[in-house]
């Protein structure tokens, strides 16, 4: 077995509290799929048979009432972990250490992409490196967020990725929280790398390619508790630390993980020694390839530990974690998705005006003189006469009664909008009833 | 009394094709041949190229209706007897015409690999049926290829063999994956090293076999490898070196006796293979730097192109390990010679050679390979690397090393070849067109201050990139050949391959 698949679906979406108020975010809605089945359909298209899936009771429930995750071919081997958000990505991982026989993909629910896997796992492959991961040049979200007014600054902390040369090694990582009056750079990695390219428009993708040995390492320390947090800034440091480039016997090292109590920088040292070091070291003795030129030292500077990136400049690659990328990733799903974009099942009158990036669900009932362009509408939705809806989504069990005007909003599951409604860029949550002839902007309503 | 006839025009058939079958066996790999061949040759071929039957009769116009009868007959009963055997006798490439294929009577069927026989659509169908029964996929090949060599496979190296398989590669193994992914981005270069690595990923391999019931070990595993080997062909043709290592290897594997307990045949494979590496790699090439430091006297001037793994220094050619390794040990032995690293793009593997020859203090001098007859007045001696040793004493090395055998030759340098005799092969070759690699044409495209002038050679109707990798030196140039066996001449390759047989 070469790669386990692990999807990552505990999270609480808590940077969209609107719409996971009911709804936990694995299981929202784009292009009428619950989000968590975009990646596990990435990895079933890839080959995957198996994946084991972290989450909560709750998204299990509906996980297995849900008919469109019957679709999914691959066996999915679920562990709960419990709700209350106190654990890291990092200790998810720890949680499973025993389910974890090879090398780890961890993949997070809400990655929606149609990036080729195999340019991230040939990195991870071809070079025997300790991470590969997967990063996109970020895209403006130019539409207009419902329920917010004015255009929300960006809170968020940039990301500060330096790569080498090739645009392959990653060198270093750093958040702009972490760093406190600027960028510093040790000398050793400006020796070994003189160029590097520091990019700050970078998503980070969340879709990691580990070594077993990592997850091992996790499990002896404790302290590690986010993957993206702080896990991966310190294996990215640790590729240029001088403790693991020293050659040690291997007596040495067992000496030393009965020494000191603090396992960490001794397991490290385990951990990347395999046992026919020799004959690969012979190999790449008689190899005449470096990966780099110009200065005395061999191919990756003899370094063992190594991280890759591969960053994804064409393409569709959205972390659905905010509204607007909910509403992006909502708009493009049409495109990833092979399915006609009209369910079979679902009654569409023939007076109805229907766009083709439009997706209707599963027994819908569409009323005539309806114009419906740009939108999802979700499963078992009823629309009555002359509605107008644009660029919207939404979601299940929703009634739109007659004459209503739709533009630019997000209307959650068992909503009912009165007659002559008039909503625009609003956030309608649960079960909320809108009274007819209102007129709405930029509202949220719960 | 017409059958009298019959018989006796018979008899005369099989006399001539007896005749035509010694000569063809011994102008076997010369692919220019059979046209002085009688045309009156009835060629029963199990090639289904319809149009080779036309031309026979049509070749001879004066032939009686009798004649043509009794050939008809011997051709229809040659083909029911061929219909039994499989031997595909492929066309002899370069010119494209059609030659007259030896007949199927002849007792050694020769078959041309599939390697040398790209633009022969029916040998690449039959290559695609056994890809698809092993499951491996196909790869395509990549941009014009050069006519002379288009009967090559030529790939390129965006269009990744793992682009089509699955991830978790389940029919694969993953080592064997990652080996392959190795082999086509040049990570792993270089036939000692190459073989090397495959020795080491079929011990993993081995190590995660379990043997299904019902099955022996000994049969079951040698067909386990086979795809495994087709996939790391298709990643990258295999050396010399390792199809060596995979026949020893599959030699042991079916030695395996029957009653032999799952983990003591795995634990003695494993030794085996470590066996052959200690042997037949490193322990040679100590003994090969111990036989080459004789040769080198102090104050000596060496030239060495860099594409043997070891690169002994004094006129290298493109980087070879075993050259290396030689000259590393010649200066730790305080021999007092300098270097001259001849290197060549697009691989440029001289600059590696030449970083390990300076990290041990050995001075040296680096040159472009169109230099060489400008700087060879000061050398003493060449070095130079094998990727493989053929049985007619030809040389086959990286593109470059058979120019620089004939300039020193021109400039009665003497030229020392440092092969381990595990690279010996029994393949014949005469040039480097019959069989060669071709690498990805985008390596030569190089931009210089900003410009890429090849970048879109593609769409120049009348622009071919050729990027050739191995070339043939010939024995006159070479004057000593330095093995594990000891210092013999080129011509005695024949003997040493004779030896190792009984030997095994």
């Amino acid at each position: 077995m070469e790669l386990q698949a692990v999807l990552m679906a505990a999270g609480g979406g808590s940077r969209m509290p609107d719409l996971t108020y009911n709804t936990p975010k694995p299981m929202l809605p784009v292009g009428n799929k619950p989000l968590m089945w975009h990646p596990l359909n990435l990895l079933e298209r890839v080959g995957f048979e198996e994946v084991i899936v972290i989450t909560t009771k709750e998204v299990q429930k509906m996980m297995s009432t849900d008919p469109k995750m019957k679709d999914v071919k691959m066996k999915l081997d679920v562990v709960c972990i419990q709700e209350d958000g106190d654990m890291g990505t990092a200790d998810a991982l720890r949680h499973i250490q025993q389910k974890i026989k090879t090398d780890v993909l961890v993949v997070s629910c809400d990655l929606i992409t149609d990036v080729a896997l195999h340019e991230v796992v040939d990195l991870f492959r071809a070079h025997n490196a300790t991470l590969a991961m997967l990063m996109s040049k970020a895209h403006d979200f130019t539409e207009t967020v419902p329920g917010q007014k004015g255009k929300k600054k960006t809170g968020e902390q940039r990301d500060f990725v330096g790569v080498d040369q090739s645009g392959k090694r990653l060198l270093f990582m750093a958040n702009e929280a972490d760093l406190e009056d600027g960028l510093s750079i040790r000398k050793s990695i400006m020796r070994k790398h003189p160029r590097m390219h520091i990019k700050t428009g970078l998503v980070d993708a969340h879709l990691y390619c580990l070594k077993k040995a990592v997850v091992d390492f996790l499990a002896d320390n404790k302290s590690i508790s986010s993957i993206r947090g702080e896990l991966l800034p310190y294996l990215v440091r640790k590729q240029f630390s001088k403790t693991t480039n020293c050659p040690k016997s291997k007596d040495d090292a067992d000496d030393q993980t009965q020494k000191t109590a603090d396992g960490s920088t001794n397991s490290t040292e385990l951990l990347i020694c395999s046992r026919d070091e020799p004959l690969l070291q012979l190999a790449q003795e008689r190899s005449c390839w470096n990966d780099h030129r110009g200065d005395m030292s061999e191919a990756y500077h003899g370094g063992k530990l190594r991280c890759y990136v591969h960053i994804m400049d064409q393409g569709l690659c959205y972390r659905v974690n905010t509204l607007a990328a909910y509403i992006e990733a909502n708009r493009l799903a049409s495109k990833l998705l092979e399915e006609p974009a009209v369910h079979p099942s679902a009654v569409i009158s023939e007076r109805c005006q229907m766009g083709p990036d439009s997706i209707i669900g599963a027994q819908c009932q569409v009323a005539d003189k309806t114009s419906i362009k740009r939108s999802t509408i979700g499963n078992s939705t009823t629309v009555k006469e002359k509605v107008k809806v644009t660029n919207s989504i939404i979601m299940h069990g929703v009634t739109i009664e007659e004459g209503c005007n739709i533009h630019g909003c997000v209307i959650c599951s068992n909503a009912v909008i009165g007659r002559g409604a008039d909503l625009k860029y609003c956030l309608v949550g649960n079960g909320q009833q809108i009274e007819a002839e209102g007129k709405h902007r930029l509202v949220s309503r719960f | 009394k017409e059958e009298k006839q019959r018989l006796r025009k018979e008899k005369k058939q099989q006399k001539k094709n007896k005749e035509k079958n010694d000569e063809k066996t011994s102008h076997e790999e010369q692919p220019a041949g059979s046209a002085s061949q009688p045309p009156a040759q009835p060629s029963p071929k199990a090639v289904p190229v319809p149009a080779s039957e036309a031309p026979a009769p049509a070749d001879k116009p004066a032939k009686s209706k009798a004649d043509l009868k009794a050939e008809r007959r011997a051709r229809q009963e040659a083909e029911r007897a061929s219909k039994g055997k499989k031997g595909d006798v492929g066309q002899p490439a370069p010119t494209g015409k059609l030659k007259a294929p030896p007949s199927e009577l002849q007792p050694v069927v020769k078959r041309l690999p599939e390697h040398v026989q790209v633009d022969n659509p029916e040998v690449v169908k039959k290559l695609a049926k056994k890809l698809e029964r092993q499951q491996i996929p196909l790869r395509s090949d990549y941009g014009y290829k050069v006519s002379l060599f288009s009967h090559l496979h030529q790939y390129s190296r965006k269009a990744p063999l793992t682009q089509q398989l699955g991830i978790p590669s389940t029919v694969i193994h993953p080592a064997i994956v990652r080996l392959g992914l190795q082999y086509s981005q040049g990570i792993v270069a270089g036939s000692n090293a190459r073989s090397v690595a495959l020795l080491h990923a079929f011990q993993q391999v081995i190590r995660d076999y379990t043997t299904p019931p019902n099955e022996e070990l000994s049969r079951d595993l040698v067909n386990k490898l086979k795809p495994y080997i087709s996939f790391l062909n298709q990643c990258r043709p295999l050396s010399a070196s390792m199809g060596n290592a995979i026949k020893y290897i599959k030699k042991e594997i079916s030695n395996i006796p029957s009653q032999c307990k799952e983990e003591e045949a795995k634990i003695k494979l494993l030794n085996c293979i470590e066996r052959y590496i200690n042997e037949k790699i490193v322990l040679a090439a100590k003994a090969i730097a111990k036989y080459s430091i004789e040769k080198i006297s102090d104050g000596d001037v060496i030239l060495f192109p860099p594409n043997c793994s070891f690169n002994v220094t004094i006129s290298t050619s493109i980087s070879s390990s075993l050259v290396n390794h030689i000259l590393c040990e010649a200066f730790e032995k305080k021999r007092k010679f300098r270097v001259i690293v001849v290197d060549s793009r697009p691989r440029l593997e001289g600059r590696e050679a030449l970083r390990r020859l300076v990290q041990k203090g050995i001075s040296c001098t680096y040159v472009l390979i169109s230099a060489v007859s400008y700087i060879l007045p000061e050398v003493s001696k060449v070095f130079l690397g094998a990727h493989a040793l053929l049985a007619n004493g030809y040389v086959m090395s990286r593109v470059g090393t058979s120019q620089i055998a004939l300039v020193a030759k021109a400039f009665n340098v003497p030229v020392l070849v440092c092969c381990e005799t595990y690279k010996f092969c029994e393949r014949v070759q005469t040039d480097s067109f019959v069989s060669n690699e071709l690498d990805d044409p985008d390596d030569l495209i190089v931009t210089r201050k900003g410009k890429t002038q090849l970048e879109h050679w593609q769409k120049v109707p009348s622009l071919g990139l050729l990027n050739l990798v191995y070339d043939v030196t010939p024995p006159d140039f070479v004057d000593l050949v330095i093995t594990d066996l000891g210092m013999i001449p080129c011509t005695s390759v024949p003997v040493v391959l004779r030896v190792k047989n009984v030997d095994q």
